[in-house]
């Protein structure tokens, strides 16, 4: 069963896993967590600003990105962002934008669905009183909002929003369906040139473990400080 | 956008000599619901009893409950797919290993292994969550009318937790029902992996993966439907 | 009918009881009191073991807790216990609620369960409620079909959790009258409550608390007359004085 686990593969594959394959995850989860982010709030204000156009522009788009498979987005993105590319610069062919421009901007778009669902939520869990106050001091909408009432959310929801990250950091696995060398692709890559397909998924799953299951650990411990503080 | 669009793609063969592209997509949407209703199956059943085991006052259940849950929650959907359909079948002595790979349909079973056991580790955090949202005093209740254990769980916490965490669940139903799609890494010909064929066949792409978003859409109304009309039949009178 | 004989109890490092020793007799009405956080409520989870303690040992009609041949489920049964916070099932009619645990832990038919609910609730005034839900009905209802389901099981013992405390005013009266016409009725009580006026009616004894600690175990007339320690003097003089 582990006789013949090999682990030199690992050990000589180390520098491309990690060299390569974490750095794109990690680069393309930082990205697109903090694009997801500013794009998830402004989205969620949309929602709750009471606009009669923007509520429902809002709405449909979160109702509309959480109902589908993240694999198809991915796929949606890959094929059309070139042609997008083409209309906005008014080239003459769909332009090529790279594999990862157009995987940022689909976890970016996809991922802030769900962020703005989680800053709604903290929004929302601001007393009404914090926006009457800051009113009555003469405060303006946006002051308000950005000086008040999301900087508290902000706090209130960080523990969620670095989970959503977590999720994020696992998701970005799929770009593995459009060839790309994240740490599971490059993984893979490996297994299927060497033949060892055990020794690199078992060693990939380990890390994921190791990595997400260390950074909850972090989120919950920070969640108790802010349930403190609170 | 020099595109050429073509809607009447749906009603041409496929290249697979029988049916049309729109069979194709509707034979895909079979296998995304057959895998997602019989993974559901494993993951509500286990789900709940790792759930349950998480709010009992035993700590070897909640050890055990707890690492469950982690295991399976930290592991991205794609590697544990991987793990059960390449690595599974070296791990067994090698005639059960043999007999895996050669299982006629074996990415479905897969599927629905992996998936059971993924969204379980989900359905167990909703479970314990709605458990731990009864007031305290429900649980000491029924044990002062001498109720056990399990009938404390039976008849008083589980009815209750349920229907708090219907929509939660309604949700976790969809996120299940969407993974399906990871599958088609392992060869699952489900509906995405029908739309991406039919992509690369036709070079129709806007038209098969528009038609794949709407089937998709559609589900997702249905079951919403479903839910709201479940949770309006199971609804205790009095409560809010 | 209870003997708590010595017993400590700790959360972590703090010590929540201190050497509590009393004892309860058959058809006895024992009021405990004192300042909240006192640890009565404490005291009163322990005799059924919904509260573990460390040190000590309590026995309910002779049966240790601590014993661990004891049936836990089959003593609870014949325990009765009301709530705070009344603690019915939400998701179980009226009905269902009172045959619950006679059904399933006492094993009486359906129908015979359904009649000993249906006459406890026509006692505490409850009947045309039969086949509502908790939600539907005020606090004072709850807690009245709260004693009710208590009752259900033929408890040789009742024990009270500040079942008043969680109500509007204007409902502690309706539960205070089951309530004395219960210890009239002979039921043994043990009760934790600030209705002095309740105990002042009905008690056989006032046991009065302070810092897990049992300061006062005297006769009613005594304990109103003139209470030993000035702690319980204290407590009443507040508790009185309006």
């Amino acid at each position: 069963m582990f006789g013949d686990f090999d682990y030199k593969v690992i050990l000589a594959s180390l520098p491309y896993l990690f060299g390569t394959g974490m750095v794109f995850t990690v680069t393309l989860t930082a990205l697109a967590a903090s694009g997801g982010i500013v794009l998830g709030t402004i989205i969620a204000m949309m929602r709750l600003s009471g606009v009669a156009f923007l509520v429902p522009i809002a709405r449909i788009y979160v109702d509309f990105m959480r109902s589908l498979p993240l694999v198809l987005v991915i796929f949606w993105f890959y094929f059309l962002v070139p042609y997008i590319g083409q209309w906005i610069t008014g080239a003459s062919r769909p332009i090529s934008v790279g594999a990862f421009t157009s995987a940022l901007i689909t976890f970016t778009l996809f991922e802030a669905a769900f962020f703005s669902e989680i800053m709604r939520a903290g929004i929302q869990s601001i007393p009404r009183g914090q926006t009457s106050a800051a009113q009555a001091l003469g405060l303006n909408y946006v002051q308000t909002m950005k000086s008040v009432i999301l900087p508290q959310a902000f706090r209130n929801m960080l523990p969620l929003l670095l989970t959503q990250t977590i999720v994020l950091f696992q998701d970005t696995s799929l770009v593995y369906v459009i060839s790309l060398t994240d740490f599971m692709g490059a993984a893979s890559k490996v297994a299927q040139r060497d033949g060892r397909l055990v020794e690199m998924y078992i060693f990939a799953a380990l890390v994921y473990l190791a990595i997400c299951f260390s950074a909850s650990f972090l989120v919950r411990r920070l969640q108790r400080r802010v349930a403190i503080i609170r | 956008m020099n595109y050429n669009w073509n809607w009447g793609i749906f009603f041409e063969p496929s290249p697979e000599g029988v049916g049309t592209y729109a069979d194709m997509l509707l034979s895909g949407l079979g296998w995304t619901l057959a895998t997602a209703l019989c993974s559901w199956i494993i993951a509500f059943s286990l789900g709940s009893l790792i759930g349950v085991m998480r709010t009992m006052p035993s700590p070897v259940a909640q050890a055990v409950g707890t690492s469950y849950v982690e295991l399976f929650r930290n592991i991205p959907l794609l590697v544990q797919m991987f793990l059960w359909f390449y690595v599974l079948p070296e791990m067994v002595p090698e005639v059960i290993g043999t007999w895996l790979k050669q299982l006629p349909n074996a990415s479905f079973y897969t599927a629905v292994i992996c998936l059971g056991f993924f969204t379980a580790s989900r359905v167990a955090e909703q479970v314990r969550a709605g458990i731990q949202s009864l007031p305290r005093g429900q649980r000491a209740a029924a044990i002062a009318l001498g109720l056990n254990t399990w009938q404390t769980y039976r008849y008083v916490l589980l009815p209750i937790a349920y229907r708090v965490i219907l929509p939660p669940m309604t949700s976790e139903f969809l996120n299940n029902l969407k993974n399906t799609s990871v599958a088609l890494t392992i060869g699952l010909l489900e509906l995405t992996a029908r739309a991406r064929s039919m992509q690369e066949f036709s070079s129709q792409v806007f038209e098969s993966f528009t038609a794949a978003t709407i089937i998709y859409l559609l589900i997702s109304l249905t079951v919403v439907m479903l839910a709201g009309a479940l949770e309006r039949r199971v609804a205790v009178p009095g409560s809010r | 009918m209870i003997a708590i004989d010595g017993v400590g109890k700790w959360y972590g490092p703090v010590q929540v009881l201190k050497g509590c020793t009393t004892q309860v007799s058959k058809g006895e009405v024992v009021v405990v009191c004192g300042p909240s956080g006192s640890g009565k409520s404490t005291l009163i989870k322990t005799v059924n073991a919904l509260e573990p303690f460390q040190e000590g040992a309590i026995s309910v009609d002779g049966i240790a807790l601590k014993d661990k041949r004891t049936d836990l489920p089959k003593l609870r049964a014949r325990v009765g216990m009301v709530f705070q916070h009344f603690e019915l099932f939400p998701h179980l009619s009226i009905t269902d609620n009172l045959t619950l645990a006679q059904c399933k832990v006492l094993k009486r038919p359906r129908e015979e369960a359904r009649t000993r609910g249906l006459k406890l609730l026509e006692r505490v005034g409850l009947s045309a409620h039969a086949q509502k839900f908790p939600g539907q009905l005020s606090g004072g209802q709850q807690q009245r079909v709260a004693i009710a389901r208590a009752l259900s099981m033929d408890p040789i013992v009742m024990l009270f959790d500040e079942p008043t405390s969680a109500l509007d005013p204007e409902m502690v009266g309706e539960v205070l009258d089951v309530m004395v016409q219960l210890a009239r009725e002979g039921m043994t009580m043990m009760c934790v409550t600030h209705e002095m006026g309740f105990a002042r009616k009905v008690a056989n004894r006032v046991i009065f608390m302070d810092r897990g600690e049992i300061v006062e175990d005297a006769q009613k007339e005594e304990f109103f007359g003139q209470p030993r320690s000035p702690r319980a003097q204290q407590f009443l003089s507040k508790i009185l004085a309006h």
